[in-house]
């Protein structure tokens, strides 16, 4: 029987990670949105980097980041009491970074175009800017955003070598399931693998199954 | 002379090592000195001793396989995957427990107040950190300092740790000690070998190297005097 605990670390890593997400990434997504600056670019790309990076970069720079010897690491020691490697908070920022371009991507689109046009109108209409975001945007950009949390929260799930690299290996602090399967297969178990190999594949497979079922029933900007 | 021929004659004159992770550097120093002596070429591929067996049994290119236990060369001869009497022992590992900010480390050095992350390979994948937990129970402290435990993959991801100081203290193998340079800071303490099992390190000719004299070569050379002395100096037993 494959160790439960680490697909539910798993899944509570995947969604502290999507929810910090979320809440980062809609304001930004939206200044880029809107934005004319001549720095979008570079902005863009510092985004889109996880996408290309080998993850032992990411983890490889992170470890170095978290040290309590560096200045990141040590100010995290000194304000909460514990290392950032090797500890849940760890995992969640690095998870954060990793999925980044997932939620801002689907999100920066989203907010393009009709909906840029749509906010005109509505402070033509003198909505306050705040109250047009809540009753015009977001409702327009749905598909949006259930896209941007459905990816950013299965790309969490699937995240290996970021943990690989700073986890640590802790039971139920930082041994997630893909650390779990790869132990697993190291060990000779290859019984406990095949079982949460099928879990995560069957988990992954129904959330992007939902999300497409999801956008077929929706236009990419709902029409209010 | 034909292209087959020619590949033939190259298969013949150098042979595929898989070798354990923290060997690597000291067979890259062997292989210096066996290929000067022999004329033979090596191709080394170094991984954990469970993925490279994991490898093996799924048709993996190798001829000479040096593990970093025993279990799984055994397991390989009880498979059939690899000649029963070319086992042998060539190396026995030795444990250190290294910190860079400690000038002379002991293992009253593990209680010390200011240490509250201790890493240690895992005991589930590696030998080198089943050792250290058994270390840690002949010296009654592993209850004690569990919660400050933190796993490397391996012997190589857990001296990472500790070299990046996010651990302040590690159990790493001694051959990485001595191979760090001479004014690196810190210190080590050499555990006591009667404070663990062994870390016995066994090497294999794979059913593929059974037909390769290269392969076979290297074997013998590997319990020669000279390699014996090269893999002492590097940090193992060897006898």
């Amino acid at each position: 029987m494959p160790d439960l605990s680490a697909l539910w670390l798993t899944a509570r890593l995947a969604f502290v990670t999507t929810l910090v997400l979320l809440i980062i990434g809609t304001p930004l997504a939206w200044w880029l949105a809107q934005t004319r600056s001549r720095g979008k670019p570079v902005i863009e790309a510092l985004i889109a980097l996880p996408l290309v990076l080998p993850p032992t970069v990411l983890g490889f720079y992170l470890l170095i980041a978290m040290s309590p010897n560096a200045p990141f690491g040590g100010f995290w020691l000194a304000a909460t009491g514990d290392t950032l490697s090797f500890s849940f908070a760890g995992l969640v920022i690095g998870s954060v970074i990793y999925s980044f371009p997932f939620m801002i991507q689907p999100l920066q689109s989203a907010f393009e175009g009709p909906v840029q046009q749509a906010m005109r109108t509505a402070a033509s209409l003198r909505a306050s800017r705040v109250d047009a975001f809540f009753s015009v945007a977001v409702p327009m950009s749905v598909r949006g955003f259930v896209t941007a949390i459905v990816l950013s929260f299965a790309h969490t799930l699937g995240e290996f070598g970021v943990v690989l690299m700073v986890g640590g290996n802790i039971p139920d602090r930082t041994r997630v399931a893909s650390i779990e399967i790869y132990e697993n297969v190291e060990t000779l178990n290859y019984a406990d693998a095949h079982a949460l190999s099928l879990i995560l594949l069957v988990i992954s497979f129904v959330t992007l199954f939902c999300v497409f079922l999801f956008n077929k029933r929706f236009p990419a900007h709902v029409r209010l | 002379m034909s292209l087959t021929s020619c590949s033939q004659t190259e298969e013949r004159d150098s042979a595929t090592i898989a070798v354990a992770t923290n060997f690597k550097t000291t067979l890259e120093t062997l292989e210096a000195d066996f290929e000067s002596r022999s004329g033979y070429k090596l191709d080394l591929i170094s991984g954990s001793t469970g993925k490279l067996y994991a490898q093996i049994i799924n048709g993996a290119p190798y001829d000479v396989f040096l593990a970093a236990d025993q279990a799984r060369p055994a397991r390989l001869v009880a498979e059939g995957h690899a000649a029963a009497e070319s086992r042998f022992t060539y190396a026995i590992g030795m444990l250190a427990l290294w910190s860079p900010s400690y000038s002379d480390v002991t293992a009253d050095t593990l209680i010390e107040p200011n240490i509250t992350r201790l890493a240690l390979a895992n005991p589930d994948l590696a030998p080198y950190g089943l050792a250290a937990l058994q270390v840690l129970e002949r010296i009654l402290l592993v209850e004690e300092l569990r919660p400050k435990f933190v796993f490397g993959e391996n012997v190589g991801q857990t001296f990472a740790f500790v070299s990046t100081g996010n651990a302040q203290i590690g159990f790493v193998s001694a051959a990485q000690v001595l191979a760090l340079p001479e004014d690196a800071e810190g210190s080590a303490w050499f555990v006591p070998p009667q404070l663990h099992e062994p870390i016995a390190q066994d090497a294999v000719l794979l059913r593929r190297g059974e037909e390769n004299g290269a392969a076979r070569a290297f074997l013998t050379y590997l319990k020669s005097a000279p390699a014996r002395e090269i893999i002492r100096r590097s940090g193992y037993e060897s006898d």
